[in-house]
């Protein structure tokens, strides 16, 4: 009733392409963006950030990355885990090296490093594709967690070969190690997701984003109208690497705090990751958003309603879990391939000639 | 054929200017099959140049010569009196030079306008960074070229599906899309693969109208490839006729349709 076009009219080419046309989406963007800047870090516990909001923060950015390669620019990866690993030794190795210079800056030059690494294993796209890029990358994928678990250089010579994470301040707040508090944690990956998406929308909006989808939906009328498949290719394999990168950096150094590259980064999370991206929609940064969420709720809800409601045993409800998340996936890509982002946008199509459809 | 190397005027009193480009003793060869056998002809500033020739003359080959798709294995191209180096197709686009396809090459899951805007990429020049913000450049850029794809719009009359994906639009609508991204890059030469393809009466017609308005008013060379010949004869200002990767005829539609040879190539000859 609420959720209208009619009446909004536009005057400009900027008013007419904005992010959100509509008023209602409008007003709601800003309610969201209040509560999760205002509201929630006043609440936040420990179980909270760490079981749900900060994994799914953090996921988020990582969906958010690899939805730029694999829904905007159509190069399949399966190396995400691998280049998160490369964010968080990149991040260990600065933090632990620059001991003075702000962890913020740290966890972005992570991810530039991410993208330079991302580049070199991008440059097989140019030759081949589909399935046959997807092997490619899982080359990357092995090859990067083998390099961080033989090199002893990359976890500094430890004992135990983990990376364990310092302790670091931003505005004198600890956003890393033991004593950081659940707010820090939560406002420092919040922070991060709003810059990340606010950059992945420019992006993908403008001419760099145009050239992506150009090359994912036909890359010889795309050659043929100017666009340079290599310069094209790599951009997408760079940007989609650092915020990758950067998911990898926050991952180690504010969640986990202490990393083993095979068990945190395994071929797993590149997996994960991209049922994240499919799930929530290829080509949808609102899709990054949901599939992240899918993934990372459905389990600690299923969670609490098996162990906490029916009282089952944990080492049972564990498994029921893992085998109700499967089914879930498989029905739910069945009913809708194109994922949560074209749910929303039908439920949206619906809203707006509710309640008279005729 | 008389000469009109400086350019002439043609029958509805358009001015047709010199030499665009020029195609000199052009030869293609697929492994052992010639597609195109030493063809020369050129293409003159403002006006429509036909391709025809029955099915597997090698038109299509032509045309992919001309946007730098195919490099020729004898011979070369010359645009503005400049040979042409081998070129990728990309750089080709930068120089001017627009085509549509025989099989729509659309980007199916970007709307009408993004499909346009993609046009527009070979003019666009702001950086990874400015994009990003979305600050000043980007944006006032993105503006401007909107401002100019919507005139094309206008001018195709595909207002109305502006913000459709392509992916759901009719056959004769995308042939239309299609022309206008083409058009989007302002082009020098603009090359028509078939535009008429599996059009009915009406939507042909339409199509005509919006080539000679094209031509008209953005004073755009096309070089398009057709087999309706009521379309040829009607449109185009001269006409190449090509028979087994061979020239059979070039001159103006009168000359072409009196030319025994191609009158043969249409008609078969008996072979006793």
């Amino acid at each position: 009733m609420f959720y209208r076009e009619a009446g909004d009219f536009k005057t400009s080419y900027r008013e007419d392409s904005q992010t959100f046309p509509i008023k209602f989406d409008r007003l709601r963007f800003y309610a969201v963006l209040a509560i999760a800047f205002g509201v929630i870090p006043l609440f936040i516990n420990d179980y909270w950030a760490n079981a749900v909001a900060v994994p799914f923060l953090i996921y988020a950015i990582a969906a958010i990355g690899l939805n730029i390669l694999v829904g905007y620019a159509g190069q399949v990866s399966l190396g995400t885990g691998g280049f998160m690993a490369v964010g968080a030794y990149a991040v260990y190795k600065l933090m632990t090296a620059f001991p003075e210079v702000s962890v913020f800056i740290h966890v972005l030059l992570a991810g530039g490093i991410t993208a330079l690494v991302g580049v070199l294993f991008g440059l097989p796209s140019l030759r081949i594709k589909g399935f046959y890029l997807a092997v490619a990358t899982l080359a990357a994928q092995f090859f990067l967690v083998w390099l961080f678990n033989k090199v002893p250089w990359f976890y500094n010579y430890s004992a135990s070969g983990q990376i364990n994470a310092p302790d670091r301040t931003i505005f004198g707040v600890f956003v890393t190690g033991a004593q950081t508090s659940a707010t820090a944690k939560y406002m420092f990956c919040l922070v991060m997701l709003t810059i990340v998406a606010v950059l992945a929308r420019n992006l993908t909006r403008g001419t760099i984003g145009r050239k992506w989808m150009a090359i994912r939906d036909m890359d010889i009328a795309a050659e043929i109208i100017g666009v340079n498949p290599l310069t094209t290719k790599m951009t997408a394999f760079a940007v989609s690497s650092f915020f990758i990168g950067i998911a990898g950096a926050l991952f180690f150094a504010v969640y986990l705090g202490a990393a083993e590259v095979g068990e945190s980064f395994g071929i797993q999370k590149s997996f994960l990751i991209l049922f994240m991206v499919i799930i929530g929609g290829l080509g949808s940064i609102f899709g990054s958003f949901a599939g992240a969420a899918f993934l990372v709720l459905l389990p600690v809800f299923l969670k609490n309603v098996l162990v906490g409601m029916l009282g089952w045993p944990t080492d049972l409800a564990a498994h029921i879990e893992l085998m109700i998340v499967g089914a879930l996936i498989v029905i739910f890509l069945i009913a809708e391939p194109h994922g949560l982002a074209q749910l929303w946008r039908v439920a949206k199509e619906k809203l707006r000639l509710w309640p008279f459809p005729h | 054929m008389n000469d009109m190397s400086e350019g002439y005027v043609t029958a509805d009193g358009r001015k047709i200017g010199g030499t665009l480009m020029e195609m000199k003793n052009i030869t293609l060869k697929f492994g052992g099959v010639t597609a195109i056998q030493d063809i020369s002809f050129d293409i003159r500033d403002g006006e429509i140049r036909a391709i025809i020739g029955p099915n597997g003359a090698g038109k299509s080959s032509m045309l992919n010569v001309i946007s730098g798709f195919y490099i020729p294995t004898e011979g070369s191209v010359y645009f503005k009196g400049v040979k042409r180096g081998p070129m990728k197709p990309y750089q080709v686009a930068q120089l001017g030079i627009a085509r549509t396809f025989q099989n729509i090459a659309l980007f199916d899951g970007m709307s009408v306008l993004d499909n346009i805007m993609t046009g527009r990429l070979t003019l666009m020049k702001s950086g990874l960074l400015s994009q990003a913000m979305w600050w000043g450049g980007a944006s006032k850029e993105e503006d401007e070229h909107r401002e100019k794809v919507e005139k094309i719009i206008d001018f195709l009359e595909i207002q109305s599906i502006r913000k459709t994906p392509v992916g759901r639009l009719p056959y004769g609508l995308k042939k239309r899309v299609e022309l206008a991204r083409a058009l989007a890059a302002e082009p020098k030469i603009l090359l028509l693969d078939e535009p008429m393809a599996g059009m009915n009466v009406e939507e042909k017609e339409d199509m005509c109208r919006f080539i000679l308005d094209v031509n008209d008013e953005f004073g755009t060379t096309i070089a398009l490839i057709e087999h309706d010949m009521g379309v040829v004869m009607d449109l185009s200002d001269r006409v190449v006729v090509m028979d087994y990767g061979k020239k059979i005829g070039d001159g103006t539609p009168d000359e072409v349709r009196n030319n025994q040879d191609v009158i043969d190539a249409y008609l078969g000859v008996s072979h006793d």
